[in-house]
């Protein structure tokens, strides 16, 4: 029905804004970071402490949560990350795992193992029913699919419309030719890592509500985002889109419909669609 | 590679060459808590209440000096019971305890019969734990206490259609089926029985369900941490407007979280053993105490649980004269005291733990939110016992 | 001169096969330890199983470079194979052992027709989700699998109708020593032998190997069946020495703590899985009795200093301010 497609569109859109960043960052750098959970985790709590210990309304927390997580980001990209892009993939996945259990350690020493709760503003609260509630929709819900439209539309249009966007398509099709012809492929790698952490944290705030905000976010939710990014492919940004909406949706609709199977829905569908097609349901050919 | 291997092997040597010292005049506890993973918060409260029972009570005990040993099993059972194995032998413990998930505690039960070592359990509360081993005791509660409970009091208050939603696990599948049989018994109807798995419980499309099925109350049970999620979907939904109340075990009110779940969480009701505003002077004293040596976090049933388990290790050992083994868990059974929920006793037969069951709504007093008790069920045993 | 030299290439290319005195001693200590400090048995038994699952995980990963996530499923299912057997049939553990280790290879023979095709990170994601999948099902079948209680009720027969499982854990830590051990001279042998040699060939530059003839796919599948009923000896020893098989043997810790493992040893050398087993349990064990609660800390460290500082440079402390 109308509602469950309503939900599983907003949880879709809201684990595409959680993992483009991946995405992008697998396609471009060809690094694996299983750390991407750790700076959703570490948006939503930046925006809970934000909030109760400082008072700062929700709206203001959400650009604070991006900005931060993306600074974060920027500084261990060039210190952390950068030795590692030669490495292979393993010594790759073990450095992010680590940097990920460092995480969830840390934030459980500082703020506890409790889920962290957090208080919407009024108007935020509240649900609209229409056509004799077929179609209900929380305001919440409809504010995360607004803002993730918005920010979809955004990043489309850098992608697509400016210089950065072509420099950036130009590195993940081929990094080598790329600098060859004289893009600073390195700037180009730490500004979309920047911006994919920040995103994530953008995502981990808005998520909190909806997902719920533990120490152990990051590996509980790191089997989602690899989901979206294996079936949506690494070399745009509409591939990711796809799947996250497919997720969410079959998500949703399984719990709903057949709630015996619940869980087992996404594995066997995302199993399928890869046996289907290796690559990813929505990869331009000559990627990578 | 020759040279790595065989520096591999004298540190391998050197390694397991470390042996532990023991001493005969130590009466050791071995405290097995998940510390780590999404049930850290239960191995902090029973920590915590121990060591504040410990604070309280000293350290000797029949003139031994108390010793006690905490381990993390990361939830895992076979970790579990390897711990609990070399706690046996090496530590040569007295008593096993803690225990926070029902197959940690199944897993371990053979331990305990075959080294004859009482282990008491401070959370599990799946009614067959105490079933799988003679040495086994339990001073935390059990669902089907709790659910029969509930049970009872909702027929008399115009509930008479439920939806029951519970987590897809042991103590889940014990709540439901509990609360239906009596639930139906005393002329209610369950139209329907949702499970929600137990990993990234998402409640949207199932509290979806609970307002389509139009319910004058649905019946929950999820593990204690998980309720303010589910408290939060269920406002968002819309489900109080149309009507539907929130009714279940104590677990989705945790008292250690309550007081973050805002005005969503007023007026449920709820059946449970403990709350932290219960009043009587013992428990007064446990929450003020609590707070104070804990960074103002409220304990929680798990923390009773723990401080509980204690007050019954401690009363045993004194009776035992400091020894372990049968006379120990002879010592156990059967005893009787007031605890910060109220009174309870251990049943000497099923080695379990009965106490008072009462019926609360969440009310707001002096500006937090508490668990306000209204009515009583005296002495209530486990009716989940099949002998 | 011809001679010699190509005497000289022989030599070198047979050296690695050779057994060395390092390697007898090793394992002589390692079959010491149980009785040396029976303490520890029960730690060692434990070593022993996750250093046989990290051993077959090295098949797949470091031989025939195929990145699994989901290594776990057979772990899982060679110990409900195991558990159920015991509880069921008969409660020999040799027979049961033979048992688990049939029906994963069966599982490893269905699994290895997903894995052939697709990138590094469809691999890893198709890997996952069969162990996911495997985890939801015997969730779902608890009639069976006793769901999210476990498997109980799983009591032992004796060891070859003499030696008994006891509360020590020294008959459990030999056995399953003896496993690993017995496993271990098998893959060692089959990694030198030709059928090796052209598994290396494919994991280096498939496409040349593809060009040279070799049958890429039978290959792959060849070793992803017996690494899978290596997986399952693990997990049939987990089940039968602790008597008792729950859910978690599928989670994703699993199959990412034993990845690890591997990485830390050293993939594509076989004691890397057997050390890294060896030196990860210790420093978790160690690690946790000092700090219970936040011992995940240490280990990331541990790993990201690992990574960035270098495996070899890591044990040569002195080389670390050099560059």
């Amino acid at each position: 029905m109308l509602t469950i497609l309503f939900d599983g569109i907003a949880y879709g859109m809201l684990l595409f804004i959680l993992a483009v960043g991946l995405s992008v960052t697998m396609g471009l750098m060809n690094f694996i970071n299983l750390a991407h959970g750790a700076f959703a985790m570490a948006g939503g709590y930046l925006t809970v402490v934000l909030m109760q210990r400082f008072g700062v309304p929700f709206l203001i927390c959400l650009p604070l949560a991006f900005l931060a997580t993306g600074f974060v980001g920027a500084i261990m990209e060039r210190s952390l990350y950068r030795p590692m892009y030669a490495k292979p993939h393993l010594d790759q996945v073990l450095f992010s795992i680590g940097l990920a259990f460092m995480s969830v350690s840390a934030i459980d020493y500082f703020m506890g193992s409790q889920q962290q709760i957090m208080q919407l503003p009024e108007m935020l609260k509240g649900r609209t029913e229409l056509w004799d509630g077929a179609l209900g929709m929380g305001h919440y819900r409809l504010f995360i699919i607004a803002i993730c439209a918005a920010l979809t539309l955004a990043l489309q249009y850098v992608l697509a419309k400016t210089t950065f966007g072509s420099r950036l398509r130009a590195s993940v099709d081929d990094s080598r030719v790329a600098a060859g012809l004289g893009i600073n492929v390195n700037s180009v790698f730490a500004i979309t890592f920047a911006v994919g952490s920040g995103l994530a944290g953008l995502g981990g705030a808005l998520g909190a509500e909806v997902l719920g905000l533990d120490p152990t976010f990051p590996l509980k939710f790191m089997v989602y985002f690899l989901i979206v990014v294996a079936v949506g492919g690494t070399s745009s940004i509409t591939g990711p889109l796809l799947a996250a909406l497919l997720l969410g949706i079959a998500d949703v609709a399984g719990k709903y419909y057949v709630p015996k199977l619940g869980a087992f829905i996404v594995y066997s569908l995302m199993l399928l669609i890869l046996l289907w097609r290796p690559q990813g349901l929505f990869v331009r050919k000559g990627g990578h | 590679m020759q040279k790595r291997l065989f520096l591999s092997s004298l540190a391998v040597a050197a390694a397991l060459c470390s042996t532990s010292a023991m001493s005969q005049d130590k009466f050791k506890i071995g405290l097995i808590l998940p510390m780590t993973g999404p049930f850290a918060s239960t191995g902090k409260q029973i920590e915590a209440a121990v060591k504040l029972y410990m604070a309280q009570n000293g350290d000797m005990v029949a003139g031994k000096k108390v010793e006690l040993i905490v381990k993390d099993d990361t939830s895992a059972p076979d970790v579990t019971k390897r711990i609990a194995q070399e706690l046996v032998v090496n530590e040569k413990v007295s008593v096993l305890a803690g225990f926070g998930l029902t197959p940690l505690a199944l897993a371990t039960a053979p331990i305990a019969t075959q080294s004859k070592t009482p282990l008491v359990v401070m959370a599990a509360a799946t009614s067959s734990i105490t079933e799988a081993s003679p040495f086994i005791v339990r001073t935390s509660f059990t669902l089907p206490q709790a659910a029969v409970g509930l049970a009872d009091w909702a027929p008399k208050n115009n509930i008479k259609k439920v939806v029951s939603l519970v987590s897809d696990y042991g103590p889940g599948i014990d709540a439901e089926k509990f609360f239906k049989d009596r639930f139906t018994f005393n002329g209610g109807q369950v139209v329907e029985t949702l499970r929600v798995p137990m990993r990234n419980p998402d409640f949207a499309p199932f509290l979806q369900k609970v307002r389509d099925a139009k319910p004058d109350a649905v019946y929950v049970f999820v593990p204690s941490g998980a309720g303010a999620a589910l408290m939060k979907q269920f406002a968002e939904r819309g489900l109080d407007k149309a009507g539907i109340r929130l009714i279940g075990t104590g677990d989705v009110t945790d008292d250690d979280i309550l007081n973050a779940m805002g005005d969503v969480a007023l007026g449920v009701t709820t059946s449970h053993h403990y709350s932290a505003s219960h009043n009587s002077p013992l428990n007064k004293k446990f929450v003020d105490a609590f707070t104070k040596a804990n960074a103002g976090l409220r304990p929680n049933f798990m923390a009773v649980g723990g401080y509980d388990g204690m007050r019954v290790i401690y009363e045993a050992a004194k009776a035992s004269k400091g020894a372990g083994g049968q006379v120990l868990l002879d010592a156990m059974k059967g005893q009787v005291f007031e605890s910060p929920r109220g009174p309870m006793f251990i049943d000497a037969q099923t080695r379990d733990v009965v106490h008072n069951i009462y019926i609360r709504k969440v009310e707001r007093v002096g500006g937090q939110l508490y668990n306000q008790e209204f009515e009583t069920i005296k002495d209530v045993k486990d009716p989940g016992k099949s002998r | 001169m011809r001679s010699n030299s190509h005497q000289h290439l022989q030599a070198s290319l047979l050296r690695p096969s050779r057994l060395k005195w390092t390697e007898f001693l090793f394992w002589g200590l390692v079959f010491l330890a149980p009785w040396v400090v029976p303490g520890h048995a029960l730690m060692v038994n434990e070593m022993a199983i996750v250093a046989l699952f990290a051993l077959s995980l090295d098949l797949v990963l470091g031989y025939a470079g195929i990145v699994s996530l989901g290594h776990a499923a057979f772990l899982g299912f060679g110990a409900y194979s195991a558990a159920l057997f015991a509880k069921h049939i008969m409660p020999d553990p040799l027979v049961g052992l033979c048992f688990a280790m049939a029906t994963t290879s069966c599982l490893g023979a269905l699994c290895a027709l997903t894995i052939l095709r697709g990138s590094d990170l469809t691999r890893l994601m198709v890997t996952l989700g069969m162990a996911l999948i495997l985890l939801e099902l015997a969730n779902k079948l608890d009639w069976l699998t006793g769901g999210s209680d476990g498997l109980q009720g799983v009591l032992m027969g004796p060891l070859l109708g003499r030696f008994e499982f006891d509360l020590m854990g020294q008959t459990a830590a030999t056995y399953s020593l003896t496993i690993l051990l017995a496993s271990f001279v098998f893959v060692r042998h089959w990694v030198h032998s030709p059928l090796g040699a052209t598994v290396k060939a494919v994991r280096d530059n498939r496409l040349r190997a593809m060009a040279i003839g070799i049958n890429v796919n039978a290959r792959l599948a060849v070793v992803y069946v017996a690494a899978a009923s290596l997986a399952g000896a693990a997990g049939a020893l987990m089940a039968q020495t602790t008597g008792f098989a729950s859910l978690d043997v599928f989670a994703l810790d699993r199959s990412a703590d034993v990845m690890l493992m591997l990485v830390i040893g050293g993939v594509g050398w076989l004691y890397g899985g057997v050390l890294g087993a060896v030196a990860f349990k210790l420093m978790h064990d160690v690690i946790a009795g000092i700090t219970p609660q936040y011992w995940t800390f240490w280990i990331g460290l541990f790993l990201v200093v690992l990574v960035l500082v270098g495996r070899e440079r890591l044990l040569k402390p002195w080389t670390w301010w050099r560059s």
